[in-house]
């Protein structure tokens, strides 16, 4: 036990009376069924994005014999990246990078202009919780009935209704785990394996892994995800600004809040708790704009239903924003203002960003060449007296078909060109094929008998040409060798 | 040391009660499932502790339960590739080398067993992939001593050049020094230096000439001077050699010539190794 002081302690003692501490339980979120067009649109998006996750695997999409024939494909082991009808090889990474950077900065924009709308309405985490938080409805009741039987004596009802309900969050968080291997594998042949053992050990990992998480993430831990784990919450907040469009209890109308059977001045909201009860994160968004409040709107459902009831105008809770809030308090109009530096700026980079993408990609090479010159020996003498350069060259072919290579090489007069391997008679033209989606790699030897060498370096250009495109590549190498008597250095 | 706990008038939440420099921080309790999963991971690491290698001790260390060792993975990782090998490597030294060269998996084992090989045993004299220097032939030229077949190059490794195995290849240059007069010494340098390409100005051809005939350099350096592969007779009709290509050097050769030496490595490398080698030093560029 570690010593501390006499004082600290008495002040931890004291802080325990009071009920302060440094670690609180958890407080359970029983969020209450919800109608409305809120509720629908979050439906919609939920069943969109799940089918899309589920069932993209299964799409097929022909690429001719021998080859993928699943639409989406990341084949881990092959190092390709099937997407439709591009093909991503390993050095196309920064495709990827780009794509991640319009994502950031997509989100950025659309926080600085919306609040969290990923948070709410996107997010894994909140699709699979929202989902499994339907199954649970389904099978537990709603709010009032779940909380009851929580709190309540263990009986057989309640058994019954919790194996069920973790039965079926499972069964769903293993088909999300499945779903997610059939990414990196050929979705009908991995099921099968799977299903006769045969499958890779890590297709079973990763499953097992993935079913795990959804399981826990989205069964048990929840809003904890959001308010604990995850970074965005913490730093969504430097994207807004009081133009930001986010969920708001529109205070200036709803207080003084009050039941409507006491007297006394009155505003709108009648303190009916109907927005918390529905809340899946268990916040008061008549507190204001909060860390864990996801921006889902679903409140806004609930408490239009009450407006309606009381026959007051709706939207006391709606989607606004701060600056908006404080003129209409002074009961002023307001236009939204879109256009902002920040949104701006946020607009800009993602067309820089897209534009410079769309560029790369349309006008991306479908072959490559390169040559990397021997370490050792950087040349060699022959008895004739010429000298000879070995590199070791490759040949990318990503056109989609065999290709035949028709490779030629300048700079140094009189240069031939020899493989290594097949040592046919020196030329000043090679024909090398290379199979469809393949990088050749060969040992080539290049020999020349340059009158001066300066100072031990010439340049040398390898040009190659896809015979059956006419699209030409070429590559700046260097032919070495002694350096001419007298040459600086 | 925690003061007074107070109410921060903004977030309505209670603080600490530390304070530095006029900073105090709120009291946000973590949840405790949180605490649970830092005990659940202090217990994980007492796990670790027992089952593997954990404590330094000073003859030693503690093993743990499950005997695990990073030595243990790679004996293992070693053994598994030499199960692997072994299957490449007979074969290798069953075949002919025309059929090896025809089998590209097997080929490429033997590169790179060769290039290994190369680097462990001859790098020292001949340089990285054979570049070679003075008195150490250079291997990925056109030039060979012995000989640049496939044949050639495996017998040249596996008995060596004057080594002390009765099969060595061997050949013998006498000391010209002793039994020329300068002049004829000179005269037959600049012969040999015509002979590479670069003769001299005022060289005296004729006695050059006689003394080539008469010293009977032909029988091994060729009448032309193409050189002798059967026996190890260089060739001087050449822009490449092995001991430098100025007229000193050349004279030097001639009067006392170098002769430099080989091992027999079929004591140290088993066949499939030298085949291997073979077939590495074979496709430097200068194979025949």
């Amino acid at each position: 036990m570690a010593r501390i002081s006499k004082a600290d302690r008495e002040a931890q003692l004291r802080n325990e009376e009071e009920g302060l501490h440094l670690y609180a339980n958890r407080v359970r979120v029983y969020p209450k069924e919800v109608h409305g067009p809120v509720r629908r649109a979050k439906w919609a998006i939920l069943v969109a994005c799940l089918t899309i996750y589920y069932a993209l695997p299964w799409l097929r999409w022909d690429r001719g014999p021998g080859r993928p024939n699943q639409a989406i494909l990341l084949d881990i082991s092959r190092e390709r990246f099937y997407f439709f009808n591009v093909e991503l090889w390993p050095q196309d990474i920064y495709y990827l990078t780009g794509m991640l950077i319009m994502a950031a900065v997509g989100l950025f924009l659309v926080t600085s202009l919306f609040g969290r709308l990923w948070c709410g309405y996107t997010c894994p985490q909140t699709v699979w919780t929202d989902l499994f938080m339907w199954i649970e409805r389904k099978i537990e009741g709603d709010r009032n009935a779940r909380m009851k039987r929580d709190a309540g004596p263990v009986s057989l009802d309640v058994i019954w209704r919790k194996v069920t309900k973790h039965a079926a969050w499972l069964g769903i968080a293993f088909w999300t785990g499945g779903a997610w291997i059939m990414y990196y594998a050929d979705a009908p042949t991995v099921t099968r394996e799977f299903w006769s053992g045969t499958a890779a050990k890590p297709v079973y990992v990763f499953t097992f892994l993935f079913t795990a998480t959804t399981y826990v993430l989205a069964g048990w831990a929840r809003e904890q995800v959001c308010t604990y784990m995850c970074p965005w919450p913490r730093f969504q907040a430097a994207m807004l600004d009081e133009q930001s469009y986010t969920t708001t209890y529109q205070s200036w109308r709803g207080e003084p809040r009050g039941k409507a059977s006491v007297a006394g001045p009155k505003g709108d909201c009648v303190d009916c708790g109907a927005c918390v009860m529905v809340c899946p994160t268990g916040i008061d968004i008549r507190d204001g704009s909060q860390l864990e409040c996801i921006n889902c709107g679903l409140c806004i459902d609930a408490c239009n239903h009450v407006m309606a009831r009381l026959d007051r105008p709706a939207a006391l809770i709606t989607w606004d924003t701060l600056a908006h809030q404080a003129a209409k308090a002074r009961g002023e109009e307001v236009t939204p203002r879109w256009l902002r530096p920040r949104t701006m700026i946020y607009a800009g980079a993602m067309s820089v960003v897209m534009i410079v993408m769309l560029v790369a990609f349309a006008t991306r090479p479908l072959i490559e060449f390169a040559a990397q010159h021997d370490r050792a020996p950087l040349f060699v003498r022959t008895s004739d007296g010429s000298l000879r350069n070995g590199y070791t060259i490759k040949l990318v072919n990503k056109t989609g078909r065999d290709a035949v290579f028709e490779i030629t090489v300048g700079g140094v007069a009189g240069a031939q060109m020899a493989l290594a391997e097949a040592g046919p008679a020196p030329a000043d033209k090679l024909t090398i094929t290379v199979p469809v989606d393949e990088v050749g790699t060969h040992r080539l030897l290049v020999s020349a008998q340059p009158e001066r060498m300066g100072e031990g370096s010439l340049p040398l250009v390898f040009n190659m040409r896809d015979t059956a495109s006419g699209e030409s590549v070429t590559y700046n190498a260097q032919f070495l060798g002694p350096a001419d008597r007298g040459a600086t250095r | 040391m925690p003061t007074k706990i107070e109410k921060d008038i903004i977030s309505g939440q209670d603080t600490t009660g530390h304070e530095w420099d006029g900073v105090k921080e709120l009291n946000r309790p973590l949840p405790k499932w949180w605490l649970y999963v830092y005990i659940a991971t202090v217990i994980y690491s007492v796990g670790q502790f027992v089952i593997y290698p954990s404590w330094p001790g000073i003859s030693g260390y503690l093993h743990g339960t499950a005997g695990w060792s990073q030595r243990g993975d790679v004996e293992q990782a070693v053994a598994a590739v030499g199960r692997q090998r072994s299957g490449y490597m007979d074969k290798i030294a069953a075949m002919p080398f025309d059929q090896i060269r025809a089998d590209g998996q097997l080929y490429n084992v033997a590169l790179t067993a060769g290039r290994i090989a190369f680097a462990n045993n001859c790098q020292p004299c001949h340089g990285a992939n054979g570049t070679g220097s003075l008195g150490y032939p250079a291997l990925g030229d056109d030039v060979w001593l012995w000989g640049g077949s496939y044949g050639d190059v495996q017998k040249t490794i596996t008995y060596g050049i004057r080594s002390d195995h009765a099969d060595t290849r061997t050949s013998q240059m006498p000391a010209f020094g002793a039994v020329l007069k300068p002049d004829e010494l000179d005269a037959v340098t600049d012969h040999v230096m015509a002979l590479y390409g670069t003769p001299t100005p005022g060289a005296n051809v004729a006695l050059g000439n006689k003394v080539f005939e008469e010293s009977n350099c032909a029988a091994c350096h060729g009448d032309k001077g193409q050189g002798n592969p059967e026996q190890g007779g260089p060739r001087l009709a050449s822009k490449v050699h092995l001991y430098g290509a100025d007229r000193a050097s050349v004279r030097a050769q001639i009067a006392n010539p170098r002769m430099g030496m080989m091992p027999a490595w079929n004591t140290r490398l088993d066949p499939a190794t030298i085949k291997s080698l073979t077939l590495y030093v074979h496709q430097l560029g200068g194979g025949q």
